[in-house]
Formats: C-alpha cells, sequence, structure tokens
C-alpha cells in the first residue's frame, strides 16, 4: 500500500462515505502526496475542518482532527495555532463552509496572515445537506433551491482572499491533480496564510442537475474550462471566454500573527521584568 | 510481464469509470460487477493517472522506482 494512504489515512474508515466520483477523494489524495513528500510526521500536522463534504475529511485522514462547527473551523484552527504555533496547521473546508457559512472568518484569517494553510475544495454546491446553491455555484445553474437556476453571480475566491491580505493563493484542479499537489506544497511549505481552491466535481448535488451525468464528463468540463495563468497571458479575450484561471497567483512575504503576537508577548513580559 | 504492477481494492473501489475514461492506453476496465480492473498490463506506461485521479485510494500503480 503507498505510504501515504498506509501513513495518513484511518483504514478503518475505508472505503469513505464520499459519492462515486467525488471530486473531494482526488483533492484529499493531492493533500496527503503533499504532505507525503514534505515528509511531514503525523504528531506535527493537525488538521481542522467544519460541516460539509471536504470536512468529512477528518473522519478519514489520521493526523490530530478536530470537526468544528459550520464555517468555523478557521476560527479555531485561529486559536490552536496561537497557543501551539510550531504545529502545521491546515483547514480544509467547502465552498459553502468556506465561503457561504464562515466567509467573514475567512477574510478576516486571510487578513490576519495567520500561518494556516486553507484548502477550499469548490464543488459549487451544498452537497451533504442536499444540493442547496452555494455562492460558489455558477450562475444559472440548477440547485434543489434554483429550480430555474441561480440569479446571484459568484465569488472569485482567489481575488477575495488576494484582496483580503492572503500571501499565498493559488487554485487547481481534480483533473490537474499533481499541478494541485505541487501548489498544496507550496502553500503548505508557505509561511503566512495560505490558500488553495480545488475545483471539485460534485456528480450527484450539481452534475445531474447541470447536465454533467457522470464523474467523467465534469472532470472534462474541468479539462476544458481551466487555463493556466500562464497560458491565459498569451491567449485572446475570444480564448478566455468562459475560461477560469488556474496556476499560483499570490505568493509573497508579509509579518505573520503568531510570530507578531509572541514577539509582543516577550517584550511586554521583559518590560514586567524591568519594572520589578 | 509488463514494466509496472497495478494493485486495485475491489472493496473500496466504488465503479465511478474515471480510472477507465482517463488511462491514455486503455489499461483498465469495469469488471461485471463493475469494479476497476486490469485488463491490459502490458500497455501500462506507468503515468498514474488512475491512482492520482481515484476519489476512493482504490488504485495503486508501483513499478520501475521500486514505489
Amino acid at each position: 500500500m503507498a505510504t501515504h494512504v498506509s501513513e495518513y489515512l484511518r483504514l478503518d474508515k475505508m472505503p469513505h462515505i464520499w459519492c462515486p466520483g467525488c471530486g473531494t477523494g482526488i483533492i484529499l489524495g493531492a493533500v496527503v502526496r503533499a504532505i507525503a513528500k514534505l515528509g511531514y510526521k503525523r504528531d506535527d500536522v493537525v488538521v481542522v475542518t467544519g460541516i460539509g463534504c471536504s470536512s468529512r475529511t477528518n473522519a478519514i485522514i489520521d493526523f490530530n482532527t478536530f470537526q468544528t462547527t459550520h464555517g468555523r473551523a478557521l476560527s479555531f484552527a485561529t486559536g490552536f495555532k496561537m497557543a501551539r504555533p510550531e504545529m502545521k496547521v491546515i483547514v480544509i473546508t467547502g465552498d459553502g463552509d468556506g465561503s457561504g457559512i464562515g466567509g467573514n472568518h475567512l477574510i478576516h484569517t486571510a487578513r490576519r496572515n495567520i500561518d494556516i494553510t486553507t484548502i477550499l475544495v469548490n464543488n459549487g454546491i451544498y452537497g451533504m445537506t442536499g444540493g442547496q446553491y452555494s455562492p460558489l455555484t455558477p450562475r444559472g445553474c440548477i440547485a434543489s433551491t434554483a429550480a430555474t437556476g441561480t440569479m446571484e453571480p459568484c465569488f472569485d475566491m482567489c481575488e477575495l482572499v488576494k484582496a483580503a491580505g492572503a500571501t499565498y493563493v493559488a487554485r487547481g484542479t481534480a483533473y490537474h491533480a499533481t499541478m494541485l499537489e505541487q501548489l498544496i506544497a507550496k502553500a503548505l511549505e508557505h509561511h503566512g496564510f495560505s490558500f488553495v481552491e480545488g475545483i471539485a466535481q460534485c456528480p450527484i448535488g450539481f452534475g445531474r442537475r447541470n447536465n454533467q451525468k457522470t464523474p467523467v464528463d465534469m472532470l472534462n468540463w474541468q479539462k476544458d474550462h481551466a487555463i493556466t495563468i500562464a497560458a491565459a497571458a498569451k491567449a485572446s479575450p475570444e480564448e478566455l471566454a468562459g475560461k477560469f484561471l488556474i496556476g499560483e497567483f499570490v505568493n509573497k512575504e508579509a509579518p505573520e500573527f503568531s510570530d507578531v503576537y509572541w514577539e509582543a508577548s516577550r517584550k511586554a513580559q521583559q518590560k514586567v521584568k524591568e519594572a520589578r | 510481464m509488463g514494466k509496472y504492477t497495478i494493485k486495485v481494492q475491489p472493496k473500496w473501489c466504488k465503479s465511478c469509470g474515471v480510472c477507465v475514461a482517463f488511462c491514455p492506453k486503455q489499461v483498465l476496465v469495469l469488471d461485471d460487477a463493475g469494479k476497476a480492473s486490469v485488463q491490459n498490463l502490458e500497455a501500462c506506461i506507468g503515468c498514474r493517472l488512475c491512482e492520482i485521479r481515484c476519489s476512493d485510494f482504490a488504485i495503486e500503480v508501483g513499478g520501475e522506482n521500486g514505489e
């Protein structure tokens, strides 16, 4: 059995609960492969999730894990990172959990630039709760709460967290799983808030309602609609129509929140000592 | 024998067909039970696309590098 499977997954929880052809499993594969390549020890990693299909990762991933309230994974992760800054903290969230219910937490965690790696599995739907549309469901798509198509535009999460101050921002897809693994590895090694959006297929909650009948159709859609940042720079507006960008959007250095906090704490303690 | 080995865990496979569809050499098929199954190991080029796109962690490609 491959090391990333035998070392980092709870084998007694397999087969996992995700539907046949679910993109979350492919993205989790990219996460554990990236961790295996970086050689992190299980005890040095904590994975925090909220609620939703992607958050069920915690049932099968074998690190220190805790599953929290809907949308609040980043808040719990922030508390954990502040108390244990030496730990590698990873949040795995979905589009409903991370951009809808927990959108406010996401922008503020990005703004603080705390050293947490967030993987947002974007399948464009609230899958686990029954296929309601999320803030990342593309306009016009059918959902259980949008029988004639959603009427709202959706967020570009990478642009949002970039504007909020994240110091590493990237997007990949389940189809481009090898590239996604590389982006996740860079995010994990980044010191500061890192964010990777993984476009995933939800064949049951999204695909069936939107003329993408199989997981293969949905992966082909990702292949046909994703364009790398480098290729997009050379493409004409016609070639870019309907496409979305994949690759690394931001990779920069800035003061990290727990570093700043513990430095301030150290200085305050020094002042108290001197005063005595 | 081919250069590579492909192990499938039928109990973990959920028959989505992604591995079969994206194998560039048509190495895999779905068997009568709907599970991924190796049909043409000789043709395998070790690209591991089946393994990395398997949502169920049900496929493992081994081979030349002793992986």
